[in-house]
């Protein structure tokens, strides 16, 4: 990665999120390579060394792309989301984390405190001396401070504004490797950038569009754990045998893997064009798809659904109307 | 839930053409007193209520939902209301998993005959809000914990008799 002042600078952030998306970014192989010759890459955390201080000197919108992947859980991170905002032309809401919260998102079901105490002091957790974090501590060099989780995860563009989107849990390297082309392109002069606001690398359909399983019109009597139905029909709709899939309100543009090879679509690309609140429309579509018109059989089809609001919401919680649980802030009071 | 007494629920109702909001017009020309919390509004169908609409509303400081639609079997769209009756188990279903009191959603059949019942209904509604509180939802701490807060529903305007 050579310095190079007259290329394009790029940089790449992590927030709250796993590290998945940096592999996907690996994953577009030798395209890598482009992305070394047509842009000074200035801050990667998990690729390069370089401090926050250094952003912190560049000049503003002086960097011209940013993924930031990741949502925004504590203080650290909402530091870095507005100082990447404030250097960057653009930003970019990389992944799902960024988008709509994802699986870190899941976390908004409990409030900080539930979620401290999980981590450090259940069964399995081998803490004899209840130590627990704090988020300063005196040391005999001064005071040592980690960041303040926030009540609630947040996606970026709760705390930021976002340029553009790119969703997926996480997302699919011929995806990237086609953005990388798209802005290569537009740095060049030869391609012009989308619509600000727009949702780039996917597909403008569900991922039943793309999904080369059999579809017929769905009478669902049962929904079943797909580990629980044997054997499961390889060309058939998961949906059509009762398998909660998420594909009918999720986001085209993953070539419809998981269903492609027998897993369930657990939605995690967001929800599809137009799709203002992606459990919303999940709910619509396993509703509409119910065989049954008496409330207590259709009690007893949706007890197949153990748990509605992670089956509704896995990967769009924090970006969704109602964002968390109300317990999760409610609590925070005390 | 404090001031239960004081508080007046901001609820949303919705209303298919054919029957509910038929019921309820019939109520107003009746000139059956019902409360003034509800906010309706008027769908083609029960069936096309989404229910982002419902979440929508909750999340931006309605306190209660009315669903409303012909009875099962009288659908005009054949059975839709089937649908929708589907949807409002799902949702009442997803929103315990977030923390809200399922029975702040309530499905009520009326046909365009029954206005005393569209007012009894809305009347028992808002009472069971009322004793459930307000939702205030992310805005706990006196401030909203969430993007930008909700955005504040106008306060009902004082009950007034409206010539018919």
């Amino acid at each position: 990665m050579t310095a190079n002042g007259n290329k394009p600078k790029f940089a790449m952030y992590w927030a709250a999120s796993c590290g998945g998306c940096e592999i996907a970014v690996l994953n577009i192989h030798e395209k890598i390579l482009d992305v070394d010759a047509n842009f000074d890459v200035v801050f990667w955390p998990v690729a390069m060394d370089a401090k926050y201080k250094d952003v912190e000197a560049m000049e503003d919108d002086s960097i011209l792309l940013t993924l930031f992947n990741g949502g925004i859980r504590n203080e650290e991170n909402e530091h870095i989301a507005k100082l990447m905002r404030r250097k960057s032309k653009i930003l970019v809401a990389f992944g799902s984390c960024a988008c709509e919260g994802c699986i870190p998102g899941l976390a908004n079901l409990s409030p900080v405190g539930d979620i401290v105490q999980t981590a450090f002091n259940t069964l399995t957790t081998d803490n004899p001396n209840q130590i627990y974090p704090r988020t300063s501590y005196d040391v005999p060099e001064g005071e040592l401070q980690i960041p303040k989780l926030a009540p609630i995860l947040r996606t970026l563009d709760q705390v930021v504004d976002v340029d553009y989107y790119m969703p997926g849990c996480p997302p699919e390297s011929h995806q990237i490797a086609a953005v990388v082309d798209l802005v290569i392109k537009v740095v060049k002069g030869e391609a012009e950038l989308p619509p600000k606001g727009a949702v780039i690398g996917v597909g403008d359909s569900t991922v039943c569009d793309e999904c080369p399983r059999a579809r017929n019109v769905k009478t669902i009597k049962y929904f079943k754990r797909i580990q629980d139905i044997a054997p499961v029909d390889p060309d058939l709709c998961l949906l059509e045998q009762g398998i909660p899939c998420n594909g009918p309100a999720t986001r085209s543009g993953c070539d419809a893997r998981c269903p492609g090879v027998g897993a369930q679509c657990i939605g995690c690309y967001g929800p599809a064009e137009g799709v203002v609140d992606y459990g919303a429309r999940l709910i619509t579509a396993f509703a509409s798809v119910i065989d049954a018109n008496e409330p207590e059989e259709i009690d007893r089809i949706l007890d197949g659904i153990p748990d509605p609001a992670g089956q509704m919401y896995r990967f769009s919680l924090a970006g969704s109307q109602l964002k968390a649980n109300r317990n999760a802030w409610a609590k925070e009071k005390a | 839930m404090n001031n239960n007494d004081t508080f007046e629920p901001t609820i949303i109702g919705f209303t298919c053409n054919w029957c509910s909001y038929r019921a309820a017009d019939l109520a107003g020309t009746a000139r059956m007193k019902y409360p003034h919390n509800i906010r309706l509004i008027r769908l083609m169908c029960s069936g096309r209520l989404d229910p982002t609409f419902v979440f929508k509303a909750l999340a931006n400081g309605a306190d209660g939902v009315m669903i409303t639609g012909c009875h099962p079997g009288e659908c005009h769209y054949l059975e839709q209301n089937y649908k929708a009756l589907r949807r409002f188990h799902l949702m009442r279903r997803t929103m315990k998993g977030l923390g809200i009191e399922p029975e702040r959603v309530k499905l009520v059949w009326a046909s365009a005959a029954e206005g005393r019942k569209f007012a009894t209904e809305v009347g028992n509604f808002v009472e069971e809000i009322r004793s459930l509180g307000p939702l205030n939802w992310g805005m706990s701490n006196g401030r909203s914990s969430l993007d930008g807060g909700p955005t504040t529903i106008e306060p009902a305007p004082d009950l007034k008799e409206v010539p018919a």
